[in-house]
């Protein structure tokens, strides 16, 4: 536990040096990125060593406010939501040092890593809390500290837009936690987590609080609005740190609050999984109609959390109807897809900002042919594309393959329960999962095709440059920890198993534990043609060196068919790529096409543009927030500036209320 | 004593309405003094005849502050911003006085229901508590000068510190420091914004402050 507080330590004195030495950015930023590696090696050690002995550590101190203790501790649960979270920022922290400094104004380097580090101890702090309120603190201070960093590059009108939704986003989350966590701590009038209690009937009630409120911050939809604002306005390895791991405390809480409901009615467990359907499915498709490549990673956020949705609502299905294979199987191919997640999402959004740190743009169709003056970058987006889509020998497949393999070895017990409805369960879960990583691959040929294959589309991206050498580490790293993970995949059954069975409740653990040597086969079966199919692939490309190294390797133009003046712009576009998806689902994404088509013999001018409004902000909270807003507008009456009237409000309210109760 | 108790309480009374009635911003200043003098006379007269020490340095230092100090310095703060010396009251003169007579009925009226039993000195002290109070906010509300505002305020208070009266006659020192770091606070804000009206806007009438709206 110590090592856990040292790291908490360090990262706050990173975040005070940093904001102290704001005057001198080199320096505020060294510290800044020193604290959150040293507090993020420590963090993990601490996790590590939780996991390694599977003993819970914790320690609770005194603390001087009402309904709450100083309650820490770190569980294989917490553990597993420790790591990524730690080597995320740890590794966003190395990449942002030089990425600030290249992009950012001088003045906002100190307090961004002040933020930074701020954020990063509060989401550790999330995690490991173990009493109501200081959950909610650091849940707050986490949402502050984010919100701050979403506005570091605060002089652009649309990047306030962003952090206002965002804000307002986290604020009517954060209430609806308040009611939970006072609803779970009413029966005994504490708020430590060991102490709540759940009144009879009431656990639908509070899971459908806790699905909004941490799925706020997870970005479900239709709550996900916030999340294609924030993400492209914060600097990159902020968006990959939030989107990385900042929405997965959401699925944390959720998985923690399921903990405190015993018995679950199987509603809940059908309504995570059509909301993890829903906003997988609704992820990738937005994400295939954008434009700015952020944006684009910000909706296949929405889509990843969905497939954690999908595999914890088959976990919890798999609790409600007593289904050993689809509890472990859900929850731990959720719990591996928060860890793959990060991974990928992180690498992602950093080679984002690595592209548009070497371009100065993030517009898709303004890119093109960047693999050839950014290679590394290039290289880890594509093994970051895969890994996203889902794609073999790429960790996003096993964690996928996890659930999947929850559904298909319940389905295909001859002795399955007859009371479940299997036919919808096996469509929403295999169909959608199948749906969702066939859209992705789409969705990142698309980007990769677009941004680092063909010629140059504008002259930005014909003078590119390489990112600089820390960035690059960053990337490659997270880039190998993807294989890793993948060529490793069965031993996470036994590294996600404590944590599994801190989730399932107490008398289903055994039946649970039991699933691990059942699903081992296929998992070492899928890991073992990982294996050879690298092995191929090494020896392949080995070979095809050698081959070549005898005769000289020439770069000619593209055979153009004998047309004289071919140019860039002739190149397929991202939006022409993705045109006939989109229109194929174009009742769901309502594309906005203004179209100005060549007309006569010899036309002049002509146009074409497209865009693809958020559907539930526009028709959902839009016209939501402007009543509200109408409203409000109507009680600025009140507010007129009379010194007089207000005074009156008050002796008004004093004599009604004197009347009331004496008269 | 507890006859010439009711006699201050009656005066009290009549410097409230006097306060409502008149025109003039000296004659308000001097009622506000005036009764400053009556409140710090009440503990003494609720105690009679064993006064301690306490008591007294108590009641002595209540008349300094709310007698001599603060309307000095409320005539000081007139002087300095050129007040005119006519009040400018929103809602006139005899309406006022029509108003604080039902305002008296209604403190009559709520008194009489509450809860009260340690009321062993007179039955009048409660009322005459809520009337001041209801007395400072119609001031508040329908003058216009800032120094007008303070002194409803003052009214509010000595009010409240009746009402305190009432309840702790045990422990008065609580009260009474709650009391006087009310108004102390109280004169210090509203001195500030005199300054600083008369300064911003040549003019003291905070009618003007609706200017600052957005």
């Amino acid at each position: 536990m110590w090592l856990f507080a040292a790291g908490l330590t360090v990262l706050s004195a990173g975040a005070l040096l940093s904001l102290l030495l704001s005057k001198a950015p080199r320096l505020a930023s060294w510290t800044g990125s020193a604290g959150a590696v040293g507090g993020c090696l420590l963090a993990i050690a601490a996790a590590i060593g939780v996991l390694w002995s599977g003993e819970s550590a914790g320690a609770t101190l005194a603390w001087e406010v009402p309904l709450g203790s100083l309650a820490v501790e770190i569980d294989p649960l917490a553990a597993v939501f420790i790591i990524p979270i730690a080597l995320v920022v740890l590794i966003a922290a190395v990449y942002g040092a030089p990425y600030m400094q290249g992009s950012y104004h001088a003045s906002t380097v100190g307090p961004s890593w002040f933020f930074f580090n701020l954020l990063a101890a509060t989401m550790l702090l999330v995690v490991a809390a173990r009493s109501g309120l200081l959950f909610l603190v650091a849940w707050e201070g986490m949402s502050l500290a984010s919100f701050f960093l979403v506005l570091t590059d605060h002089r652009q009108e649309s990047v306030r837009r962003a952090g206002w939704i965002y804000l307002v986003a986290m604020h009517l989350g954060t209430a609806c936690l308040l009611v939970l966590f006072l609803l779970l701590g009413r029966s005994s009038g504490s708020l430590e987590f060991d102490q709540f209690a759940v009144e009879p009937g009431l656990a639908g009630v509070l899971f459908v609080l806790a699905l909004i409120g941490f799925g706020t911050k997870a970005g479900f939809m239709p709550l996900h609005v916030w999340l294609p604002e924030a993400h492209p306005a914060a600097p990159s390895h902020v968006s990959a740190v939030m989107s990385g791991v900042m929405i997965k405390t959401g699925i944390y809480g959720l998985l923690r609050t399921v903990t405190f409901l015993p018995e679950l009615p199987s509603w809940c467990g059908w309504t995570l999984l059509a909301v993890g359907v829903l906003s997988g499915i609704g992820g990738v498709l937005f994400a295939l109609a954008q434009h700015d490549v952020k944006s684009l990673l910000a909706y296949h956020s929405v889509e990843n959390i969905g497939i954690i949705g999908i595999g914890a609502g088959v976990g919890l299905l798999g609790i409600s109807y007593d289904i050993p294979a689809m509890a472990f199987l859900g929850f731990a191919g959720a719990l591996l897809h928060v860890l793959n997640h990060a991974l990928f999402k992180s690498l992602l959004f950093l080679g984002a900002g690595a592209v548009q740190h070497g371009t100065g743009t993030r517009d898709i169709d303004r890119l093109g042919g960047l693999l050839k003056t950014m290679p590394i970058t290039g290289g880890t987006f594509f093994v970051g594309a895969c890994a996203i889509s889902g794609l073999p020998p790429l960790n996003g497949f096993v964690s996928e393959w996890m659930i999947y393999l929850g559904v298909l070895l319940s389905v295909a017990e001859p002795a399955r329960d007859a009371n479940v409805a299997w036919a919808p369960l096996c469509v929403l879960v295999i169909g959608s999962l199948a749906l969702i990583g066939g859209l992705a691959s789409a969705c990142f040929t698309k980007a990769f095709g677009c941004m680092f294959l063909g010629e140059p589309r504008s002259e930005q991206a014909r003078h590119s440059h390489e990112a600089g050498r820390p960035m690059r580490a960053a990337m490659v790293t997270l880039a190998a920890a993807c294989f890793v993970v993948a060529l490793s995949g069965p031993v996470f059954l036994f590294l996600l198993r404590p944590a599994v069975l801190t989730i399932v409740p107490p008398g289903a653990r055994e039946a649970a534990a039991a699933v691990v040597p059942q699903s081992l086969g296929p998992l070492v079966g899928v890991c073992v043609i990982f294996w050879a199919t690298l092995a191929a692939v090494g020896l392949l490309s080995w070979g095809r060196r050698k081959m070549s190294s005898a005769g000289k390797v020439d770069g000619v133009p593209t055979w153009d068919c004998g047309y004289a003046a071919p140019t860039p712009r002739m190149q397929y576009t991202a939006s022409s790529y993705a045109s006939p998806l989109v229109i194929l689902f174009r009742l769901l994404l309502r594309p906005r096409i203004t179209l100005h088509p060549p007309v006569g013999l010899f036309p002049k001018q002509a146009g074409f543009e497209s865009e693809t409004p958020d559907l539930f902000a526009q028709y959902v909270f839009g016209p939501t927030f402007a009543g509200v807003a109408w409203i409000a507008s109507k009680l600025r009456r009140f507010q007129h500036g009379r010194i007089q009237l207000y005074v009156l409000y008050i002796a008004l309210t004093i004599l009604v209320l004197l009347i009331w109760k004496l008269g | 004593m507890a006859l010439w108790l009711d006699v201050i309480l009656v005066l009290l009374i009549l410097t409230s309405l006097w306060l409502l009635g008149s025109s003039r911003l000296r004659a308000c200043i001097q009622a506000v003094a005036f009764q400053g003098i009556m409140l710090g006379l009440i503990p003494l007269l609720c105690a009679w005849p064993d006064i301690t020490v306490r008591l007294a340095a108590v009641a002595v230092l209540s008349m300094v502050v709310k007698a001599i100090v603060l309307p000095g310095m409320l005539r000081r703060a007139a002087r300095e911003a050129n007040v005119r010396y006519e009040v400018q009251p929103l809602i006139g003169f005899t309406t006022s006085l029509l108003l604080g007579i039902v305002l008296w009925g209604l403190a009559m009226h709520v008194s009489r229901q509450l809860p009260v039993t340690m009321l062993h000195v007179t039955p009048l002290l409660i009322p005459v508590a809520i009337f001041t109070i209801f007395c400072g906010f119609l001031l508040i509300v329908s003058r216009n000068t800032a120094v007008m505002q303070v002194i409803g305020y003052l009214a509010l208070e000595n009010g409240i510190y009746v009402f305190g009266w009432a309840f702790a006659i045990e422990d008065p020192l609580l009260v009474e420091m709650g009391v006087l770091l009310d108004v102390f606070v109280a004169v210090f804000v509203m001195g500030i914004m005199i300054y600083r009206l008369s300064r911003e806007f040549d003019t003291i009438e905070t009618d003007e402050l609706d200017s600052l709206k957005e």
